[in-house]
């Protein structure tokens, strides 16, 4: 019986292990360089451009003229103001909606879920032009509220912020039903049995009960509208007609009007980092309440 | 003319996963032709070595041989095995006939000879004719063989199997158990098998290896590991028994105040195990010179079918304070007389059944 | 027990008293869908002002639309800005399917550990706002003179397609059992042929998903056509949203319906063929 060179296999062996690890990594690699050169590279370069001054120095500029200036200030003012006020209307509509579904048979809330799929669905273009159609001063809704006598003459509802708020809700609905709907039809039913056994009426049962355990699908859907909300274009864009004015908009209107990377790059920097921190914490949240969902 | 099957060589296989040593210094030499199991719990390793076999797990270090070829390094597909995985993995996108062709179709056998082969192995399986249907319309019995079928069609000279029956219901396992067997011995290929079932493994094998924790326990015909095991791990796993213990002193081993006669050589003191077959006990009238002999006092008597289980409580003046089982065949002559619970019973053992082995070693 | 006093909730609450919450629920269901598809009525509708109901019908819009490329005026062809869209569509499903395919591959027989570090990477582009990607793109590009390009545009609409695609596979590669490809090995096949012969085919349904999302998160991609396209390589997507900043045209109703009924087309066959992939 010949004895083993230890070493030498032992080397041989850990080296075709490695192979079969490299090989996998391989097939994921066009992937991340797609990745890496479009994504990563560019925002890395937007990142050290915000910090490139108007002569082309190394300098905060762009970061002082957006804390000092005016102009910035309305500008994350009314991002913030839209965004909140979406995420809130979006909670309101879509929390009963989102309750109701829940409650009624799978059969009926998977019609339902068509309901809010086909908007899902729709380009966001198409809903955008729907309701620039629908809100003008000849538009559908003008016209039913005066022939319903609610008013008199038509109401100025695109390009201000009315309309873009009713076009940003209609689109970000989904986004908070469909995570808070998944969350409710998993909550168990025999808790709210229980809490009624026990002496609770509906209305208590539901707040002491049910709400409580709805909240991490309802924070799950209010975080993704609102980050959602913070870099929207399109809809502003086309609702707002130029006076509702917000992040994304100025971001663009800085390289497309006045070429100025350095001032679009860093208005885009404070985006990102606001971005990633609300998804920062929105992953603690998630990873919390999934250890302390005792049931 | 059948190609003579392969003989396999294992040495110093080892392999860890972090803290865990799946396999510990692992050798053993499989004869050519020969139907080994590897048998033992969960976790034990043998698995993980079949595994190795097969060249799905890289060892930290080690040598396999299939005759005089090294193939640790060799991939999968190229060593030349047959192999039936634990939940058949049939190709559902396939129907019986394309799953067994299979092989062949890797191997660029031609369309006639492949058709022939797969008649052949599905024939050889009992599953003649069943060649156009689809997998989700067979039963489980019925898919076993076809993945039986398949790993044999293109003849291959070493045949792995992971646990194959263990999704069965018993009465089917126990014929598939037989049939197995007689493919093998019909097939001439050097077959390993794994499983955990100890009953499956004294039934189907030539010899097995008895694993736990990593390592290689006993190597042995079943006859052998059954009436011989090396420790008291292997006495507690294979088969049914009873374990006393006893104290070995100069040669001689006692059990409480009683002497106990031995027909191995005892040289070592200490803490020792005597391993009794509950069937291998029977029902002393007198004191006989070839056998040793308990008193006890019934605790339980079961009947089971064919035969009958009692649970015998040792007099802990003379044995210790410990209990037996002995399994006497329903029908047999001492039925007649068979003490009831309670009452006082002496048992005796043919010392050339009395098998002594260390307590330490293997676990316990 | 009258159909208004059946009980409707665990806590025995009868349908009566949630009349509100169901006459709710209905509302806020038809405002979601209704505004989504009353495009189509009135794209038929022949006054400027897209009435609805249409007081008369015609189909002058989708004239203007099919036969834009004959109109003088230069502002709008439409139809070749739908060539491109076609185009580029069908271009990110070769580049966005085989990538995300074997990437999701290789995750799934890598170590937890290489996972929990690529995932979030890969599933970047999804997380990042996506005014950010284009204007970064269209940086990137314009180094590499790619503005206005096919090209540029594939790869733009693919790096959004992409963790779509992965999200989808990686899913289907987890409900299905890797041993086959194991023991198609033991019987001999090489690894790329095990993976190619049994479990590419037996994942086939999610691989079609994946690339008619591709298709559609290529055609309906918008801010980063705006930055990245233009001249002669713009995007319907494009066309139609500079339309809508300077003006309504009604065009751009009866170019929504035709988005529309492709959009849920190539849904709806999606939908037969998720269903038929899994017979239970």
């Amino acid at each position: 019986m010949a004895v083993l060179d230890q070493n030498i296999n032992e080397a041989s062996l850990h080296r075709l292990a490695k192979r079969e690890n490299y090989t996998f990594l391989g097939l994921t690699m066009p992937y991340l360089v797609l990745v890496g050169a479009m994504i990563i590279i560019p925002i890395g370069w937007l990142f050290f451009l915000s910090f490139i001054g108007r002569d082309g120095s190394f300098s905060f500029e762009n970061y002082e003229r957006m804390l000092n200036s005016r102009a910035y200030f309305r500008i994350f003012m009314t991002t913030f103001k839209i965004s909140m006020l979406t995420t809130l209307f979006c909670a309101l509509l879509g929390y009963p909606l989102a309750y109701f579904m829940s409650q009624i048979s799978r059969k009926w809330a998977s019609i339902c879920m068509i309901g809010v799929l086909i908007p899902f669905w729709t380009s966001l273009l198409v809903r955008t032009y729907a309701w620039l159609v629908l809100l003008q001063k000849k538009g559908l809704v003008n016209d039913i509220a005066i022939d319903l006598g609610l008013i008199a003459e038509p109401i100025k509802f695109v390009h201000n912020t009315s309309g873009t708020l009713i076009g940003m809700v209609h689109i970000m609905l989904p986004f908070l039903i469909l995570p808070l709907y998944a969350n409710m039809r998993a909550i168990d039913s025999h808790c709210i049995k229980a809490a009624s056994s026990l002496g609770a009426t509906p209305t208590r049962a539901f707040w002491t009960v049910f709400f409580p355990l709805s909240i991490p699908g309802l924070l799950a859907g209010l975080l993704i509208v609102f980050v959602l909300c913070l870099g929207f274009y399109v809809t502003p864009a086309v609702l707002g007609g130029g006076k509702v004015i917000m992040a994304a908009m100025k971001i663009s209107s800085n390289i497309e009007l006045y070429f100025s990377w350095g001032a679009a790059s860093a208005l885009g920097v404070v985006l990102l980092v606001v971005t990633m921190i609300i998804l920062f914490i929105a992953s603690k949240l998630v990873s919390l309440d999934q250890l302390g969902q005792g049931r | 003319m059948t190609d003579s099957s392969l003989n396999i060589s294992i040495h110093n296989v080892t392999k860890t996963y972090g803290d865990f040593h799946a396999l510990r210094d692992v050798s053993l030499e499989v004869t050519s032709g020969e139907f080994l199991t590897l048998l033992g719990p969960s976790g034990s390793g043998k698995t993980t070595l079949l595994m190795v076999l097969a060249g799905f797990t890289s060892p930290d270090y080690g040598s396999v041989k299939f005759g005089d070829e090294e193939v640790i390094l060799k991939p999968p597909h190229l060593r030349g095995i047959g192999m039936v995985f634990q939940n058949y993995a049939l190709f559902p996108h396939m129907n019986v006939e394309q799953n067994v062709g299979y092989p062949q179709k890797l191997r660029g056998v031609s369309k006639e000879e492949t058709r022939r082969s797969v008649e052949e192995a599905l024939a050889t399986v009992k599953l003649d004719g069943l060649g156009h249907r689809r997998v989700d319309e067979l039963s489980g019995g019925q898919r076993q063989r076809v993945a039986l079928a398949r790993a044999i069609v293109f003849k291959p000279k070493i045949l792995l199997m992971d646990e194959p029956l263990s999704a069965l219901d018993k009465k089917l396992r126990e014929e598939m158990q037989i049939e197995l067997r007689q493919l093998h011995d019909s097939l001439n290929m050097t077959t390993v098998y794994v499983t955990h079932d100890q009953k499956e493994a004294l039934t189907m094998s030539d010899r097995i290896a008895v694993i736990n924790e990593g390592q290689l326990m006993q190597l042995d015909t079943p006859n052998q590991i059954y009436r011989n095991p090396n420790n008291a791990f292997i006495a507690d796993f294979i088969g049914e028994s009873s374990l006393l213990s006893a104290t070995v002193k100069k040669g001689v081993a006692s059990l409480g105040s009683s002497e106990l006669k031995a027909t191995q050589k005892l040289d070592k003191d200490g803490e020792f195990l005597l391993v009794i077959r509950p069937e291998k006990l029977f029902i002393a009238d007198k004191k006989s010179n070839d056998s040793n002999h308990f008193e006890g006092i019934v605790e339980d008597s079961i009947f089971q079918g064919e035969s009958q289980l009692m649970v015998i409580k040792l007099d802990p003046k003379t044995h210790g304070d410990q209990s037996l089982r002995m399994r006497l065949p329903n029908g047999s002559a001492m039925q007649e007389k068979l003490p009831g619970i309670g009452e006082k019973i002496t048992l005796g053992l043919k010392i050339a059944d009395s098998y002594f082995v260390e307590k330490s070693h293997g676990g316990s | 027990m009258g159909f208004l006093d059946k009980h409707v909730s665990d806590t025995q609450i009868k349908l009566r008293s949630r009349l509100w919450l169901y006459a709710f629920s209905a509302i806020i269901l038809f405002l979601l869908v209704v505004p989504s598809l009353i495009v189509i009525p009135m794209s038929f509708s022949d006054s400027q002002y897209l009435e609805f109901p249409p007081k008369n019908l015609s189909l002058r819009w989708y004239e203007n639309y099919f036969f834009s490329w004959k109109v003088e005026n230069g502002f709008n062809d439409w139809m070749a800005a739908t060539r491109t869209s076609l185009l580029v569509a069908v271009l990110t499903i070769f580049v966005a399917t085989p990538i995300g395919t074997l990437a999701a591959y290789g995750l799934t027989n890598s170590s937890s550990r290489v996972r929990a570090i690529l995932f979030p990477i890969m599933i970047s582009p999804m997380m990042v706002p996506i005014i950010l990607v284009a204007i970064g793109l269209f940086y990137f590009y314009v180094q590499f003179k790619m503005v206005n390009s096919i090209t540029g545009l594939v790869l733009g609409h693919s790096l959004v397609a992409m963790p779509l695609v992965l999200i989808i596979v990686l899913s289907a590669l987890k409900n299905y059992d890797m041993n086959q490809e194991k023991v198609a090995r033991s019987l001999g096949a090489s690894r790329s042929r095990a993976f190619l012969e049994i479990t590419l085919p037996q994942i086939k349904f999610s691989l079609i998903s994946a690339a008619l999302i591709s298709f559609l998160t290529s055609f309906d991609e918008i801010i980063i056509s705006l930055f990245v396209s233009g001249g002669d390589n713009s995007t319907i997507t494009r066309s139609m949203f500079l339309a809508l900043r300077d003006q309504i045209d009604p065009t751009i109703a009866a170019i929504s319906t035709i988005l529309i009924i492709i959009s849920s087309g190539l849904l709806i066959v999606s939908q037969m063929i998720g269903s038929k992939s899994q017979p239970n």
